[in-house]
Formats: structure tokens, C-alpha cells, sequence
């Protein structure tokens, strides 16, 4: 067990993973001497050489059509995109290739990319620098996405990412790069699958579902409600897509009343996804019609707003309270 | 001197020898006042700056202490936690008040973040430069009011912008130009290459002003371009030169010839301005990780201001009056950016749902009506953390 930073977590992760595999190589935007504008690459040029840590010009879409080439020449390229906003140039390599040469090509060619992305907002960040997108990619066949929320499992899941044979979106919180925390670096990675969700807080009147940057939040927020004497169970989702419906499913059923929170907007997000599949599986358990706290129907605000917009502690509870049926800011109305 | 006309033109393609490579010196630059602030004449490029009288050279200079004073103030903002961000422009002054200073007001300017000094020759006020670092607003003017769009963030997206603004112009039967600045890291996305592709097709009167400044963030310049950047332009038709860009009359005089060539028919034109980023890429970046101090020093001795220095010595106009009025001017400026920075209002919470529509949205009414009662229910309750909503200037950001 050591202590270590989110951050320096994914970097010890990257490591192993290249010193278990040749194959392995990284490529982005300012990720070798500089070590990325988070450092989360920092020191894996020095350690591996220009030919396995690669600096690239400046083009997203280039970088992500050259990862193409790689995997089809039998390299595991690890993608850094500098930041969430930055992914949309790429957007149609991963959407028109990426995701889908396996089924075109019918399961002839694999393309074991690992596209890591700093994603979400709370950094005071200009423009295009604290965005969600990972709806759009949840909704794309062919891509697996996952979001982790501590540094033991972005030191295991960066490993469990690059070594599956599909692509694989993985969404890092960058407004938590600096939490530290425990990491087992002897974990076998076949021990667990990165497709699990996890029950991180235990509590039978409400489940409420999240991933990534909000999962310390919604802990909290379990916390300060069972002050309140409501009794909350925190699922983080780890695995976008597909989604561990099972394990929430089993907590519903316990508990009846389901929360989703997440930074994304709310229309067309995964909250509308797992309130519906829900629904769906255990429409007979459920006490109240599953709530939604999300960010707004808005592109990302400039920062001094961003609190507004992202859901916190307080709009959780809110959230938990229109399920528990008690005083909330929608009482007396119908919505 | 080395210049490229193709295509209309139906001159031969000059190509830069392949060990001049993309980061070379100063031989193969267009360039009317040297380094050490010799005036000399480069191939027909004076005639384009023979309007430029002693007066003029005082103002090309007054601006460029200015803008030097603006970007040094905004830093300091920055230090001081009144901004989230900077992204400094020392060292680029000629660059951008030569071109800007060419321009027409009817001409319109599409720029990434770091042409502030261009700004400033569109007349922005100077508290809306701010606006965006400080987090106050999703940006700082109203493009017409200027005729310049607001800093672009997404690499070389306005490149784009300013072809299609120029297919406008063109359909109109007008004789703007539309003026499109980026950076050397930029030449490497789609966009911009996309960009000359129609630009070149259409004939269009766009000029791509590129501000080769040496750094992409940590990236060298050779990491985009193997050859100077000024040379691929004529492979897509487009007649391209390679200017000192820490010249500001080379720069004057380069963007009046390309303006020209646009205003009377000739179609694109590409300048590749040689300059260098003397800062850190913003105030977020630390440049000590890779780079080497001794290129500083270089660079240094290149500086833009202080050649025009010696030059306006040399002909007895660098006299103290002229001096402490400069001075005065900076100082007025600093003290009223500083002042429209901190004196800015703060943006109010419903603010957010501003603007997403120009029309109203039934989904965003719904939540902007259902927030406006969430904000309500904390004046009703004890309960709740109202403080923690008012973040405060960020203090962390990158571009
Ligand atoms: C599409 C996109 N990718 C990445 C970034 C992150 N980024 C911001 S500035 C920059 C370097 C730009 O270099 P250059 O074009 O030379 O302009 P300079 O900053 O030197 O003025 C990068 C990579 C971005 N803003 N947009
Ligand atoms: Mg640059």
C-alpha cells in the first residue's frame, strides 16, 4: 500500500502497464518533457524514450486517425486529449473508426485504444475546459467508457482500459487529480472488472447514483442525510457503458427512491438512461419516480457561475428530499 | 528575400532550401529594421511603409509600450488572484501592432486568445479584454461593435471563420478583408489547412496571419513543420511571405501588400511572422520545464520595442517629452484596465440561462424555473450554504 495523488496514481498505472507490455505507447499534445499540462505523463518520456511517449503535432483528429494506424499495426496506443473540450476534432475518428473497425471489419481488426480524457468542471477554467462529454460517447456502439473516482481505481482501471481489446473512453475528474489515497499497486487486475459498479456508501431508503468527480460529493451528501436521519446508499458507477445495472438494480429494491447525479446536462445524459432502464427493471419497488440533479440544458459557464451549474451537497439533499417526499424547493408543485 | 507567388500569379514557386528549417534566423525574413535598429530596405517592401513618417514610427512605438503595459498589467491582475488566467503576448507587440495597425475598420478580424494588442487597435475596451480571464463573462465584446470576433480557444477553428466572412465579403462585391491570426502550433490542425484549401478555391480576401512564435504550449516549432511554415501555403495556391516578426514596419508593410493583393481581386495571402513567445504560454504554464533559458537571451536582443528605440533615437525623436507622454499614456491605460478589472460587476446566479437560445426554450425555462425556486427555498430555510455558491476568482485554469 502506498499513499499517492489521483494524478500520480494514472501515471503509476500508464508505467506498469508499459513496462508489462512494448506495445504499449502514449501520444498526445504536450504529455513528454512537459509530462502533460496536469503532469500526468510526467517522467514516462525520460523512463521510456520519444518513441514510446510521443509528442504530437498539434491535431486531435490526427492523433486519434494515427492511433488507428498504430492498433491496426499491433500497438495499444494510450490518447491523451489535453481536455474535455479539446476531443470534438477527434470526435470523428473515434465515432466513424475507432468504434466501429471491430464490427466492419468483423472482428478482424481490434482497436485496444485507451482515450484518457481530464473531464468536468470546478478549476475556474476558461471555455471548453471543464466540459461532460461522455454522453455522446456512451451513446456511440463499439466504445466502452468508464469514470473512475479514487486513485486505486485509476491506478487499476488505466490498466484493466489498455489492456482490453476494445476502445476504451476513460474519463479522469481533473478537479480531483490532487485528492490523494490509498493504492494497492499488488492488486491482480483479473481480480476485479472494471464493469462493476461499486456500493461505496451502504443505506436502504435511497440509492443515489453517480461517477468521477461527484462521487466524493455524494458521499457527503449521504453523510449530512443521515444527520437527517435518511439513510443513503452511494453507488459509483465506475463502468459508463456499458452500466452495471444489476448492482442498482439491487439496491432500489431495497430502497425504492433513486437519485442520479452527474456534471453532464441533463437532457439525453446517462441520468435519463439509468432513470428509464430502472424504471423498466423495478418499476414495482420504487417509492418515487427517480429524480435527476445534473448540470443545466447550458454549454459550460464562464467560472464565476460554474457553482450554479455543477450539482453540490445542497442540490443533492434537495434531490433526496423530493424523493423522500419531504420539504423540498419543488413542494407544492407539480414537476 | 524570399517570397512565393503561385497560382493567378503565374510566377515561379521560390522554395526555401530544406536546411532552413522551420525555426531558422533571420536570412530568409523580410525585414526593414534590423535587430540592432538599422532601417534598411527589403526587395519593393518600402513602398508599402514610405507614408511612414516620423510621427507615425513615434505611434507604432507608443503602441507597442502600451500593449507591453497591458499584457504586463494583466499579468500582475493575474498574480494578484484578480484573474483566473493570462496568456501573455511578450515579445509578439510588432507582430500584432504592424498587422493590426494595416487594417481597415470595415475589415474584420477573427484571432485566437493572444492577439490582445490587435485588440487594441480595433479600439476594445479595455476592461472587455479581461472580462473571459476574469470569469465574469463568456466573452468580452460584441464582435461588430469592433469588427473583430471574440479570442478563439479551439485551435485554428477561426482560420474557418474568417474564409467564410471573406466568401461574404466577396459575394457583396465589397472590398474588406477578413484577417485571421493563429499560432505556429495551429498549422498542424484540419481547420486551418481546410481553411486555405477554400480560401485559395474561392479566390477569397482572407489573409492568414500566422504568429510563429516558436512554442505550441511545451511543443517547438519543429514538431509542427519540417520546413518553414511560410512554405506550405503556396502548395495550396496561396502566395505566402516570411516577415521579421519583431519588425514592426516589416509587418506594417507585409499586411498592407496582402491587404492590396485582397481589396483589388488577388485572393488569400499568407504571412508567416518569425517571432517569439518571451512568457510562459499562460500564466498557468511553467516554461522552465522545456525550454532553455539561453533562447530567451536570443530573443532578447531581438526585442521589438527596443530597436524601434534606437531607430526613433538615431533620428532625434526619442526625445524625453516624447517619452514621458508614452509613459503617461501607459500609466493611464494600466491604472484604467486594473480599475475596469476589479470594479467589474459580478455576474448574477440566474445569469447562466442566458443566452443559450435566441429564442425561449421549453427545457431550459423549465430548469431555469425550477432553479430560480431552489435559490428562493434558501431564504425561507436555515439551512443550506449559500456562500459556498459565490466561488470567488478561480485560481487554477489552462488553454
Ligand atoms: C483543439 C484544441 N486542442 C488543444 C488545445 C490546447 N491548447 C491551447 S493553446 C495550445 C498551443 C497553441 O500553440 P500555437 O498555435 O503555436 O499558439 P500560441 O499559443 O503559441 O500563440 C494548445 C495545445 C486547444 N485550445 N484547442
Ligand atoms: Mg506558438
Amino acid at each position: 500500500m502506498s499513499t499517492m495523488t489521483f494524478g500520480r496514481a494514472i501515471n503509476a498505472g500508464m508505467r506498469r502497464a508499459m513496462e508489462n507490455d512494448p506495445k504499449v505507447i502514449l501520444m498526445g499534445e504536450d504529455i513528454g518533457k512537459l509530462g502533460g499540462v496536469f503532469r500526468i505523463t510526467e517522467g514516462l518520456q525520460k523512463d521510456f524514450g520519444e518513441h514510446r511517449v510521443l509528442d504530437t503535432p498539434l491535431a486531435e483528429s490526427a492523433i486519434m486517425g494515427t492511433a488507428v494506424g498504430m492498433a491496426y499495426r499491433g500497438y495499444r496506443p494510450v490518447v491523451e486529449i489535453q481536455f474535455d473540450g479539446f476531443i470534438y476534432p477527434a470526435f470523428d475518428q473515434i465515432v466513424c473508426q475507432v468504434a466501429k473497425l471491430h464490427y466492419r471489419t468483423q472482428g478482424a481488426v481490434k482497436m485496444p485504444i485507451t482515450i484518457r480524457v481530464p473531464f468536468g468542471g470546478g478549476i475556474g477554467s476558461p471555455e471548453h475546459h471543464s466540459e461532460s462529454p461522455e454522453a455522446y460517447f456512451t451513446h456511440t456502439s463499439g466504445l466502452r467508457v468508464v469514470s473512475v473516482s479514487n486513485p486505486q481505481d485509476a491506478y487499476t482501471m488505466i490498466q484493466q482500459a489498455i489492456a482490453c481489446d476494445d476502445p476504451v473512453l476513460y474519463f479522469e475528474p481533473k478537479r480531483r487529480y490532487h485528492v490523494k489515497g490509498e493504492v494497492d499497486e499488488s492488486i491482480e487486475l483479473a481480480a476485479s472488472s472494471m464493469e462493476d459498479a461499486h456500493v461505496v456508501a451502504e443505506g436502504d431508503e435511497v440509492t443515489l447514483v453517480t461517477y468521477g468527480p461527484l462521487v466524493p460529493t455524494a458521499r457527503d451528501a449521504a453523510i449530512a442525510a443521515s444527520d437527517e436521519g435518511i439513510s443513503v446508499e452511494v453507488i459509483d458507477l465506475r463502468s459508463l457503458a456499458p452500466i452495471d445495472f444489476a448492482t442498482i438494480e439491487a439496491s432500489v429494491r431495497k430502497t425504492g427512491r433513486l437519485v442520479i447525479t452527474h456534471e453532464a446536462a441533463q437532457s439525453g445524459g446517462l441520468g435519463a438512461e439509468i432513470a428509464a432502464s430502472i424504471t423498466e427493471r423495478c418499476f414495482n419497488y420504487l417509492e418515487h419516480a427517480p429524480v435527476r440533479v445534473t448540470g443545466f440544458d447550458i454549454p459550460y459557464p464562464y467560472s464565476k457561475l460554474e457553482f450554479h451549474h455543477l450539482p453540490d451537497l445542497d442540490r443533492i439533499l434537495d434531490g433526496v428530499d423530493r424523493v423522500m417526499g419531504r420539504t423540498n424547493s419543488l413542494s407544492g408543485i407539480e414537476r | 528575400m524570399i517570397r512565393w507567388r503561385v497560382g493567378a500569379l503565374n510566377e515561379g514557386c521560390v522554395i526555401v532550401p530544406l536546411n532552413d528549417t522551420a525555426s531558422a534566423g533571420e536570412n530568409s525574413l523580410i525585414q526593414l529594421l534590423t535587430p540592432s535598429g538599422v532601417r534598411q530596405s527589403s526587395g519593393d517592401y518600402d513602398r508599402w511603409v514610405a507614408d511612414v513618417d516620423g510621427p507615425a514610427l513615434q505611434a507604432l512605438y507608443e503602441d507597442m509600450v502600451v500593449v507591453r503595459r497591458i499584457d504586463a498589467e494583466a499579468t500582475a491582475l493575474q498574480r494578484q488572484g484578480e484573474l483566473a488566467l493570462w496568456p501573455p503576448l511578450l515579445g509578439q507587440e510588432a507582430a500584432q501592432i504592424g498587422s493590426g495597425r494595416a487594417l481597415r475598420e470595415d475589415d474584420f478580424v477573427f484571432s485566437s486568445y493572444r492577439e490582445n494588442a490587435v485588440a487594441y487597435c480595433r479600439g476594445v475596451d479595455f476592461t472587455d479584454i479581461l472580462r473571459v480571464w476574469r470569469g465574469n463573462a463568456s466573452s468580452g465584446w460584441d464582435p461588430f461593435s469592433i469588427n473583430m470576433a471574440t479570442p478563439q480557444v479551439i485551435i485554428g477553428a477561426q482560420t474557418l471563420h474568417a474564409t467564410g466572412y471573406a466568401m461574404g465579403i466577396q459575394n457583396d462585391g465589397a472590398d474588406s478583408v477578413a484577417v485571421t491570426y493563429f499560432g505556429d502550433g495551429a498549422t498542424s490542425q484540419g481547420d486551418v489547412n481546410e481553411a486555405m484549401v477554400f480560401a485559395a478555391s474561392y479566390q477569397a480576401p482572407v489573409i492568414f496571419f500566422c504568429q510563429n512564435n516558436h512554442w505550441a504550449i511545451s511543443e517547438p516549432v519543429g514538431l509542427q513543420a519540417h520546413v518553414p511554415i511560410a512554405n506550405r501555403a503556396p502548395g495550396f495556391g496561396i502566395p505566402s511571405v516570411r516577415v521579421d516578426g519583431n519588425d514592426v514596419l516589416a509587418c506594417l508593410a507585409v499586411t498592407r501588400e496582402a491587404l492590396d493583393r485582397a481589396r483589388t481581386g488577388g485572393g488569400p495571402s499568407f504571412i508567416e511572422a518569425v517571432t517569439y513567445r518571451m512568457g510562459p504560454h499562460t500564466t498557468a504554464d511553467d516554461p522552465t520545464k522545456y525550454r532553455d533559458a539561453n533562447e530567451l537571451e536570443d530573443w532578447a536582443a531581438k526585442d521589438p520595442i527596443a530597436r524601434l528605440s534606437v531607430l526613433l533615437d538615431s533620428l532625434g525623436l526619442l526625445t524625453p517629452d516624447f517619452l514621458a507622454a508614452v509613459n503617461t499614456k501607459a500609466n493611464d491605460v494600466a491604472a484604467r484596465l486594473r480599475a475596469g478589472c476589479i470594479e467589474m460587476p459580478e455576474p448574477a446566479p440566474m445569469d447562466v440561462f442566458k443566452h443559450v437560445y435566441s429564442t425561449p426554450n421549453s427545457w431550459l425555462d423549465r430548469q431555469q424555473e425550477n432553479y430560480g425556486r431552489y435559490l428562493a427555498s434558501f431564504d425561507s430555510e436555515p439551512v443550506g450554504s449559500e456562500s459556498q455558491k459565490s466561488s470567488g476568482t478561480a485560481t487554477e485554469g489552462s488553454l
